[in-house]
């Protein structure tokens, strides 16, 4: 498993796995008591969707496939799930929060 | 080393309104002044403090582990060069101990492969490097160091191949803004996920040497438009953090997000102050790590609590509209200006001497004085 490295932006669809670079952290703060995404110079705090969601993306996954789990956990049907969280995944890839992993596969 | 500018939490992690501060969120640990380049718009004083008066390995051990007690969620290793210090790697270490998302701020010219390996067993998350220019002949006179520039972009290749994420610091004003389209390209070639387009912030050596440093209105108005093109072509590929210098601005710069609200920062010494700069503040006494804890410090440091919330202000920042959203501006910039820590930062259009300093920048970018003086320990410090 390798990170793609090539300089062009991630257009993210259901079979691109994804997952959080060694520079973004997502951690409960028992101080705060928050979900928390660390990252460069920025900390963002990430609704219970989103957090679900950064977890779910672990590098082993599609979108595709993070969809059916999230389906499963809000007992909603994946269709109605899917073209949210690929809007949301985009918006964090381009953002540099989520990066593409190439799977070997 | 430089300015770092933090940039806003998210507003769940700031405190409400009227309140003084709340947990700190980022500090900026300043773990030596040693450093091998001089460059001369570093924002450490011009007293910078000797090797002897550093605190200990064991100190800093201590302190990372009451940071994160504290509240406190990201570290920047900075200085001076951190990576002067020798035991670098060991706080680095006791940083991921305690549970802190560390970055390292480096000048990257004693950045070896063994030494990002250690680095990364550490649990670095994050390296940040400073370019000077966009080619050695211009990056190498900047920054007093020779062979500087080819250094540091073999260090960036280094540390990407590391596997650390890389931000390129592009320090920017009057003798390099013309590099700025090579800077940034240089930052998609070496594979950094971001840069850092900071004009220089006028404080310690940068204000002495700003003279040479202050760009011309039109270089802004030039930065400000490939800033907004580069942010637009490399979406996805490369993040653009700017900071704008605030002599031509209308309103000042929330400096730290207000003084001692969330960020504060630790000398090589171990005073706890709110910004890089606060030491050149005369009067105020900051309290050290070896004396004090970091939560007494937080709370209860009569320098920190000074001019903190909106108590401490004066007209016309006491009836401002905008003073719970900038506190006034930048407290260091008010003393070095206007000779009053207390008084409205004079970069705001609401300081009786915006004009004067306006006018003060325009001459000296005219006046185009391309002399230096270097950021060492040998160069004559005024007053001593």
């Amino acid at each position: 498993m390798t990170v793609a490295s090539e300089r062009k932006p991630l257009v993210v669809r259901p079979e691109t796995v994804v997952a959080l670079p060694r520079h973004v952290q997502l951690k409960f703060d028992k101080l705060r008591e928050m979900w928390l995404l660390l990252a460069p110079e920025r900390i963002l705090t990430p609704d219970d969707i989103a957090v679900r969601v950064l977890q779910l993306c672990d590098g082993t996954r599609s979108v595709h496939q993070v969809c059916e789990a999230l389906a499963e956990i809000y007992a909603a049907p994946i269709d109605r799930i899917e073209a949210d969280v690929i809007v949301m995944v985009q918006d964090l890839a381009t953002q540099g929060y989520l990066q593409s992993v190439e799977t070997g596969a | 080393m430089m300015d770092t500018s933090f940039h806003e939490p998210d507003s769940k992690l700031a405190p409400g309104v009227g309140t003084t501060h709340g947990l700190p969120v980022a500090v900026l640990l300043e773990v030596t002044h040693r450093c091998p380049l001089q460059c001369p718009y570093c924002s450490n004083p011009l007293n910078l403090e000797r090797p002897a008066a550093e605190l200990a390995t064991e100190d800093w051990v201590r302190v990372l582990h009451e940071l994160a007690d504290l509240g406190v969620l990201q570290v920047h290793f900075s200085g001076g060069e951190p990576m002067a210090r020798r035991d670098i790697v060991e706080l680095v270490a006791a940083a991921t101990d305690a549970g802190l998302y560390s970055n390292l701020i480096t000048s990257g010219v004693n950045l070896s492969r063994e030494r990002l390996a250690a680095l990364a067993e550490a649990g670095l998350s994050h390296v940040q490097i400073s370019f000077q220019g966009s080619e050695s002949e211009t990056a190498d006179r900047v920054g007093g160091y020779r062979n500087g520039h080819a250094k540091k972009l073999e260090a960036a290749r280094l540390t990407r191949e590391a596997g650390f994420p890389l931000t390129v610091n592009a320090v920017m004003h009057r003798q390099n803004l013309h590099q700025l389209p090579e800077m940034i390209d240089m930052a998609v070639e070496l594979g950094a996920q971001r840069i850092e387009v900071a004009n220089v912030q006028y404080y310690g050596w940068a204000l002495r040497n700003r003279a040479a440093l202050m760009p011309t209105m039109e270089q802004i108005e030039t930065c400000n438009r490939i800033v907004a093109e580069a942010e637009e072509r490399l979406r996805g590929i490369l993040m653009i953090d700017y900071v704008v210098p605030d002599y031509y601005a209308v309103r000042p710069k929330t400096c730290m997000g207000g003084w001692g609200r969330q960020f504060f920062n630790i000398s090589p010494a171990g005073k706890v102050l709110p910004c890089h700069a606060a030491e050149t503040i005369t009067g105020l006494d900051f309290d050290s790590v070896r004396d004090h804890s970091l939560a007494w410090i937080w709370d209860h440091s009569p320098a920190l609590n000074r001019y903190r919330g909106t108590d401490w202000m004066a007209e016309p920042c006491k009836s401002c509209e905008h003073r719970e959203e900038d506190f006034g501006g930048c407290r260091c910039q008010a003393f070095a200006l206007a000779g009053d820590a207390g008084a409205t930062d004079p970069a705001c259009s609401f300081s009786p001497l915006h004009d004067e300093i306006f006018r003060v920048a325009e001459t000296e970018a005219a006046a185009d004085d391309m002399s230096f003086a270097y950021r060492n320990y040998l160069t004559p410090v005024p007053g001593e």
